[in-house]
């Protein structure tokens, strides 16, 4: 048992709302003591997976285990799981500090007892001092922080946070959800995290789930999404990848020839067999040059943005979008250019042939 | 897990198994809460409880001994898992049953020959008792326990458990007295099927007769109706031209034109009447200035439905002018803006964005008056002289010498087909026309001012009308204290004291005719108040954060139960709990179930007001911290909603105080409410004491309204963000 504490599995679950099918068919494992992060647009089903496994929706049906046991029918009050909400859903009416330790109350613990762990909560989370104040009283980014807190101090077997940083500034959110990561892994805590941001879910995850339409587009590492994405999908979500369309000319054991708009280059060849294929072309992954070999092509618009410069390009892959970190001397529109293209950043996408 | 589920298993067995062995199955005649049984409990065997009632012979009671200890059974044999389809299967056939048989033996035997003729005789038996309705209480929570754990709502058993309470009780209450009128309208005294009382009442021409089209007399249904068209018109246009007044005017006053809108909460609806009478009665004091001055005979003008049309434009146009502000608040400042930006001036916005806007509005505040017209039955009492309406019909029906319980039952569908139109007419039409924008967000524009054509008409209009509600207002406080109005006006004290009067003999004695109502009103409307209120939020905190199926529909027949006017539930009421199964008449829980469940939807409709402004993740938060359900709502959702739950306390109580359609009906000699007394004054001629004590209520409920006032207001000092919950308990919702 103990070796599975904190472990998470889903078996076939599925989800209806009336005649919607939010979740068709999921089938889901994640490991004790890591990150993952269920990322995809609004409407893909990674918050409906969050509030099942939370229990604040019950599966039509399907398994949902936590820590190796059943708790498919275990109302949310019974779960050993907390959550941080999206918009924090601290009580208005308590103090911080009786909303830190509402759950270990609610648990059965003397309040003295109780009073303590919150304040040593509080003070993981930096926030010691202000047990007393109403939530109203705080910043946005310190309320999000007791958030945490209340669902720390439970010592849950899982941690779920919604969109915990969607109400923050931008600035903040880069600090905070480096502060939940480095948490995270200090108390080596299971986590799902939901967003819709991929930045976010490649800064902070061991591992990232990506959803569409109620179903797994894919799973795997932050490195392994961004640098061979499984479908178009996942290439143009994770980091907007352009999708062109080439040509594997031959393939020779893990290696494939591909034509790309004139050149060639060798690949990973991701099972794909000679003949048209798709292939996911990084915005940094080009090199515009004025003079160099590579891809023909007329610059349509530039945009200049201080530290890069960011192009429009005509040519044989149709429209694409480069992102050029020379930003010297930015070419007008109109510009004839060739594109170097640097092997990092480009992948076959299989099965689209 | 298991151990919560066999845990409160175990509490509604134990529970079952005490009303079973210890409480007398059958209705007590003095009273359960009495505890005069206990000393006969052994040696009456009208006392014994439904154990030994099943075993000296009452086979009707042997299933629900059964399917108690099927339960019990179940209980030790099988697993919570397995045993949620049976749990289920128990509670509803224990609760179908004890239904059949409450049905089906009555007082003397079988109630229908058919049965008698089919099983033999029967002995007769009381109505339910104490340990009865334990008994259906607890099947009724084994249905919702069972539930709970075959994993329905995710398991929530409180949840349940409210859910199948509510259904049970709204069943109860609501429809089954609405159910038995509708039988009792095709029975004969003796309970066998006819239609003969129907269909002489459903043909009647005092009912349906259209002869005043060519110089007879209509019949009241149209009477009724026509009035009742007449005042939703009214009402409608002078509470538009208050409405207009008040936000888009620059006339001095027009804050103290708000406090108009308290006036119909505090007001019995019988009062507005009593004082038109003393104005333009035949011995008016008006009346007397006119014949002194022109020498005309006014005589007896004001009885009939002139006078019924002028007490409730009087009594409902502030609900009109509280509903119309909103709307005319509610229209974006933005669009009339825009039109002014667009080269129209501000008479042309007026007419062709402004007025267009408010439509829907206007036809929901015509619809209201209409269904206020049609419920009211205290002005029609005291105005109505020989020409009624459907609901003083109704009461005549029952408590006069006619005694036609059929037609009385014929009448309340009528009157029931009218209000439930309109009802319908309101939700299904309407829903969904209202252009104003509820969010209160103002997007920083301002009304524009009336065009002056418009403005000065509507400035006098208002003035002239509130002159008017104020001098009425003014006799009704007046006139307690002059001796005999319209002959002797010379000012007294004595129907104060005739009412009041306190003397002393070792301790205070209530030597006033009023005192015995008064405390009795004080008494039932503070045990309903708390009932009300703690029944409306719950359920509105059902319908608003729990998915359960039938939600929709739930919520809508409560809804509707507002339209149901106070007379019809009245004569449902003593139909339906006169005879057993269940006998309630005469005692005062007839009358605090009455005012729970008439005043209830308003406590929904401000609790889900108030409950839409909490953050829907709050209660999730506080479940996924392992607090159950009954402790978020204990530790989270109540008090965050405190002024609403005051607001529903104050709202019930003033309501129990003020109430008369309903009532009239169900009090008795034991317990008789303030209203019921006075309108018995007025019938007995006795205005003085009447107007005196009417006047004494309107002052308890401006300082109980004014105390609770000052509660939210300095509430709202403190925090800024808890105003909404108190104005949405407005008197938009009060009807008599």
């Amino acid at each position: 048992m103990t070796q599975t504490k904190g472990a998470v599995a889903f078996r076939n679950v599925r989800k209806t709302f009336g005649s919607f099918t939010a979740i068709p068919d999921l089938t889901l494992d994640i490991e004790p003591g890591k990150l993952v992060t269920l990322l995809g647009p609004s409407g893909c089903g990674k918050t409906t997976t969050l509030r099942m496994l939370a229990g604040l929706e019950s599966p039509t049906d399907g398994q949902i285990l936590i820590g190796g046991d059943d708790v498919t029918r275990l109302p949310a009050d019974r779960r050993d799981v907390s959550m941080v909400f999206q918009s924090y859903a601290l009580f208005p009416h308590m103090r911080v500090g009786q909303n830190v330790a509402y759950g270990l109350e609610a648990g059965g613990m003397k309040s003295a007892e109780a009073r303590k762990r919150a304040e040593e909560a509080l003070e993981l989370v930096g926030l010691s001092g202000l047990a007393g104040r109403l939530p109203a009283e705080l910043s946005g980014g310190q309320q999000q922080r007791v958030a945490v807190a209340r669902a720390l101090v439970l010592e849950p077997q899982v941690l779920l946070l919604d969109e915990p940083l969607s109400n923050l500034d931008a600035r903040l959110r880069r600090k905070v959800r480096t502060d939940i990561r480095e948490l995270q892994q200090r108390i080596g805590l299971t986590a799902v995290y939901v967003t819709h941001d991929q930045e976010e879910a490649l800064a902070v995850s061991d591992t990232i789930v990506v959803m569409k339409e109620g179903k797994v587009a894919q799973i795997g590492t932050p490195r392994e999404l961004y640098e061979s994405p499984a479908s178009d999908f996942i290439a143009d979500f994770i980091g907007e990848a352009n999708v062109v369309d080439g040509r594997v000319l031959s393939v020779e054991g893990d290696v494939a020839q591909v034509e790309l708009g004139g050149v060639t280059l060798p690949l990973p060849s991701r099972g794909q067999s000679p003949g048209p294929a798709q292939i996911s072309l990084r915005s940094n992954a080009l090199k515009v040059t004025t003079d160099g070999t590579g891809i023909k092509g007329t610059i349509a618009s530039s945009a200049y943005l201080g530290d890069h410069v960011e192009y429009e390009i005509d040519g044989p892959l149709g429209r694409i979008f480069v992102v050029d970190d020379e930003s010297d001397t930015p070419l007008p529109s109109g510009t004839a250019v060739a594109l170097e293209v640097r092997p990092r950043g480009v992948a076959l996408i299989p099965g689209t042939a | 897990m298991t151990s919560r589920d066999n845990r409160r298993l175990d509490l509604i067995l134990a529970a079952g198994v005490f009303a079973l062995i210890a409480l007398p199955w059958y209705r007590i005649r003095s009273g359960f809460f009495s505890f005069e049984w206990l000393e006969d409990f052994i040696s009456s065997e009208k006392l014994w409880p439904g154990l030994v009632q099943g075993l000296t012979g009452r086979w009707q009671l042997w299933p629900v001994l059964a399917l108690l200890a099927v339960a019990v059974l179940l209980r030790f044999t099988q697993a919570p898992g397995k045993r949620g389809g049976a749990l289920i299967a128990v509670g509803a056939a224990g609760l179908a049953w004890m239904l059949a048989e409450g049905l089906a033996i009555g007082l003397r035997g079988w109630n229908w020959g058919l049965l008698e003729a089919t099983f033999g005789d029967v002995a007769g038996q009381q109505a339910f008792g104490a340990g009865a309705v334990v008994l259906g209480t607890l099947f009724a929570l084994m249905i919702a326990f069972g539930a709970a754990e075959r994993g329905a709502l995710k398991g929530d058993a409180f949840v349940l458990g409210a859910i199948t309470l509510l259904v049970l009780l709204v069943a109860t209450f609501v429809f089954y007295p609405l159910v038995s009128m509708f039988t009792g309208a095709f029975q004969e005294f003796d309970g066998s099927f006819t239609s003969e009382g129907v269909r002489r009442n459903i043909v009647d021409p005092k009912i349906w007769s259209l002869a005043c089209f060519w110089g007879g007399n209509c019949g009241v249904a149209w009477r009724t109706f026509f009035l009742a068209i007449c005042t939703a018109t009214g009402t409608t246009l002078l509470g538009l031209v208050f409405a207009l007044v008040a936000t888009r005017t620059g006339f001095r006053f027009k804050k103290s034109l708000r406090l108009l809108t308290v006036l119909p909460i505090i007001t019995p609806p019988f009062v507005v009447g009593l004082a038109l009478t003393m104005l333009l009665g035949r011995s008016g004091s008006l009346t007397q200035v006119i014949e002194a001055a022109t020498g005309w005979e006014l005589g007896r003008w004001l009885y009939g439905l002139t006078g019924i049309w002028i007490a409730q434009m009087l009594s409902f146009t502030p609900i009109s002018f509280l509903v119309l502000i909103g709307v005319v608040d509610g229209i974006s400042p933005s669009m009339e803006e825009a039109s002014q930006t667009l080269r129209s001036d501000r008479w042309r916005t007026f007419r062709k964005v402004s007025l267009p806007l408010m439509a829907p509005g206007l036809a929901n505040a015509f619809l209201i008056g209409f269904i206020e017209s049609m419920a009211d039955f205290g002005n029609p009492l005291v105005l109505g002289g020989s020409g009624g309406v459907l609901s003083t019909e109704i009461f005549f029906a029952v408590v006069g010498a006619q005694n036609d319980p059929s037609r009385a039952a014929v009448l309340a569908m009528v009157l029931l087909f009218f209000t439930l139109s309109a009802f319908l007419a309101q939700r299904l039409w309407l829903s969904g026309r209202n252009y104003a924008t509820v969010t209160g967000k103002g997007d920083g524009g301002r009304h524009i001012s009336l065009p002056r054509r418009v403005g000065w008409p509507v400035i006098t209009v208002a003035v002239a009308w509130a002159a008017f509600t104020i001098t009425v207002y003014a006799m009704i406080l007046f006139g307690g204290f002059v001796k005999i109005w319209g002959l002797d006006h010379s000012l007294t004290l004595d129907h104060y004291a005739k009412a009041f009067g306190v003397g002393w003999d070792n301790g205070i004695l209530w030597t006033g005719v009023a005192w015995d109502s008064f405390w009795t009103t004080m008494e039932i409307a503070l045990i309903a108040a708390p009932l009300t209120a703690a029944v409306g939020l719950l359920t509105a905190w059902l319908i608003v954060r729990q998915r359960f199926p039938g939600r929709g529909v739930f919520e809508f027949a409560l809804m509707m139960s507002f339209a149901i006017p106070g007379t019809v539930i009245g004569i449902s009421y003593i139909m339906a709990f006169n005879l057993p199964p269940l006998q309630m008449t005469g005692t005062a829980a007839i009358l605090i179930a009455c005012f729970v469940f008439r005043n209830m939807p308003v406590g929904v409709r401000g609790g889900v007001a108030a409950m839409a402004q909490l953050d829907g993740s709050l209660d999730e938060a506080s479940l996924t911290l392992g607090a159950s359900s009954g402790r978020t709502m204990r530790k989270v959702i109540l008090p965050l909603m405190r002024p609403a739950i005051l607001a529903a306390l104050v709202y019930s109580f003033v309501r129990a105080i003020t109430s008369i359609s309903a009532v009239i009906f169900l009090v008795s000699a034991k317990y008789n409410m303030a209203t019921a007394y006075i309108v018995g004054l007025v019938e007995n001629g006795e205005y003085g004491i009447a107007i005196a004590y009417s006047s004494v209520l309107i002052l308890v409920m401006i300082t109980v309204i004014g105390g609770f006032q000052l509660l939210v207001g300095e509430r709202r000092i403190r925090r800024g963000e808890e105003k909404a919950a108190n104005s949405s308990f407005s008197a938009k919702e009060a009807r008599a």
